[in-house]
């Protein structure tokens, strides 16, 4: 009996082993790939970044092209898709998780948030199509790019603010609401506050996954060669501030990696790479905003 | 089991309409008793004939109980009799509480709580609480003081200021912390955290204060603490304490509800239904042969 279960456990502890080193193996299988990928990049794409590279209209000389149009794109459809997309979910996930009464129709919506998390990117872009540009007329513009992005992303931002909003105790809630708080009351004092760094996080994560989009906006019709800038967003006469930038064509990195990567020149693919070193950067660098933010949110927050 | 409370509410309503002069029919002896010292003490609330349901669990059996204004009652009972629950329908705390159905009448000053005119928020301006597991804001000890005047409002920094200093004397706490109001509340003990709640409760100047197992976390030198501060409190404030620790409800109050099962088994003066219980339940828990 009692050699069995030494036998046993012997057998029991080798297991336990033999998964650690699974479960290891299948983490370096992720690393290595990731940091096959960025090496890849590096050793194509490196020398092709400089001053220049960052400060150039594309050009039919690869030697002479860069990525101004395209990375002004990126940001100022990041910036059309983050002003949409957060109000819009923090407040669905806010009223999801602190007002929506629990019955079979805010289920149905709980279901269908959850469902267009998993929708393909390019149906956005249909839709989009459809909607945005033909029924909308909005053009194949910033704005229509950053609209859709904004759908795609709004089910991540959602499901991110219910998370990080469930973190924050029950008896905060009650606390509040004992010393005569309304709902919206206690939300903007306690629960937003308190969320916030999650809120964050997740914001973040769903930005960088629009970074990286490239097929909902070539089904908008995204410009794959650009070579002006859009309206500049200050100028001098009154209101000095102005939104014609909004309605102009654009093209985005991902696109201008597309571009440069389906031509025939070899020279062109170091365009590309260098590009894709560049958009990695702006996602990695997002990350590790997320990160700074938690960690900041949660320092000042102690319970 | 033939239902004393009821009797009890009975009389206690012939009381309440007619003043302590008239004598209350003797249903039961020790309840008599009681209507007659209760009569002396006015009653704030008066519930009446309330049923709770969790879903289709039944909490709470028709219970018809009054309080006191400016006295301590103690509810009573082994785990699950229902003294919580009856503790948080007294400011509606359990419309929080998904899928609960609450009957009968509770009535503040006259004017039932659970009638649709009634504004949840104020009643809870009116009858605060204190929780079983402290839960200061994740803030200064200042800004959890004064939340309640924020949320109304108030932005005069003296009225602010001395409001902090006021309700801080008031639970005891403003030696321990006048030195540091700003910093977080998380600094402090168990104790203190508690008795910052109170402050915090304090501030809204309640008529009621509802304390659900105020000490049940706190070590005996913190409970003594509190247990003094509710001596002092109840000269001010109507207090309401659920407690598990028999002792604490013969120390602190002036009247007790025994609950058992849902339902309200012996209500009265603290000193009668300790020294001589009327029912066989109630005697048995509180010489401890269960519960």
């Amino acid at each position: 009996m009692t050699q069995d279960v030494e036998k046993n456990t012997a057998r029991r502890k080798r297991r336990d082993a033999l998964f650690a080193v699974v479960g290891l193996l299948a983490t370096f299988v992720g690393m290595i790939t990731l940091g096959a990928l960025m090496l890849d990049l590096l050793t194509d794409g490196a020398g092709r970044l400089s001053y220049a590279f960052f400060t150039a209209f594309p050009s039919r000389f690869a030697g002479r092209a860069g990525i101004l149009t395209a990375w002004v794109g990126t940001t100022l459809v990041m910036l059309v898709t983050a002003a949409t997309a957060v109000p819009m979910g923090v407040a669905a996930g806010i009223y999801l998780e602190e007002y929506a009464p629990k019955n079979w129709f805010t289920a149905i919506i709980e279901i269908n948030i959850a469902n267009l998390a998993g929708v393909p990117s390019i149906i956005y872009g249909l839709l989009a199509l459809g909607l945005f540009v033909y029924q909308l007329n909005l053009g194949q513009s910033i704005l229509t790019a950053g609209l859709t992005l904004a759908l795609l992303i709004l089910p991540i931002v959602i499901v991110a603010t219910r998370e990080a909003i469930r973190t924050v105790p029950n008896s905060i809630r009650e606390a509040a609401y004992a010393l005569g708080a309304t709902k919206w009351r206690t939300i903007r004092d306690h629960i937003v506050p308190y969320s916030t760094g999650g809120i964050l996080t997740g914001v973040i994560i769903a930005l960088s996954r629009a970074i990286g989009e490239t097929a909902p906006l070539i089904t908008i019709g995204a410009l794959t060669f650009i070579a002006f800038l859009p309206d500049p967003p200050i100028t001098s006469e009154f209101p000095f501030i102005s939104f014609q930038w909004l309605m102009s064509p654009f093209t985005v990195m991902p696109i201008q990696m597309f571009n440069w990567v389906s031509r025939p020149q070899a020279e062109f693919h170091l365009n590309a790479a260098a590009t894709g070193l560049v958009l990695m950067v702006m996602t990695l660098c997002m990350n590790a905003i997320a990160i700074y933010f938690r960690y900041r949110f949660r320092k000042r927050i102690r319970w | 089991m033939t239902n004393g409370p009821d009797g009890g509410k009975m009389d206690l309503q012939t009381d309440v309409e007619t003043a302590a002069s008239k004598t209350p029919k003797p249903i039961i002896n020790n309840q008599t008793t009681t209507m007659q010292q209760a009569a002396s003490a006015k009653p704030i609330i008066k519930v009446d004939d309330v049923a709770f349901y969790y879903g289709d669990k039944q909490a709470l059996k028709s219970i018809n109980v009054d309080i006191a204004e400016k006295r301590a009652t103690a509810f009573i009972g082994p785990s699950g009799c229902g003294k919580t629950t009856l503790l948080r329908c007294l400011n509606r705390m359990n419309d929080l509480v998904l899928n609960t159905r609450v009957t009968g009448s509770i009535s503040l000053d006259g004017k039932n709580i659970y009638d649709p005119s009634t504004d949840v928020i104020q009643l809870r301006r009116r009858v605060g609480m204190i929780f079983q597991k402290w839960n200061p804001f994740p803030k200064s000890i200042y800004e959890n003081v004064i939340y309640g005047l924020r949320i109304v409002g108030v932005k005069n920094r003296a009225l602010l200021d001395e409001t902090v200093e006021k309700n801080l004397r008031r639970a005891a706490l403003w030696d321990e912390v006048k030195d540091n109001l700003h910093k977080s509340a998380a600094d402090l003990s168990g104790g203190q955290q508690q008795r910052l709640c109170i402050a915090r409760a304090l501030a809204v100047e309640p008529d009621v204060l509802l304390m659900d197992e105020p000490c049940s976390a706190l070590d005996p030198i913190s409970t003594a603490k509190i247990e003094e501060l509710i001596h002092e409190l109840k000269n001010a404030f109507t207090i309401v304490i659920v407690t598990h620790n028999m002792q604490q409800a013969a120390r602190v109050s002036d009247f007790t509800a025994f609950f058992y099962l849902g339902e309200l088994i012996e209500f009265g003066e603290t000193g009668t239904l300790f020294t001589a219980p009327q029912k066989r339940q109630t005697e048995d828990y509180i010489t401890g042969r269960f519960g």
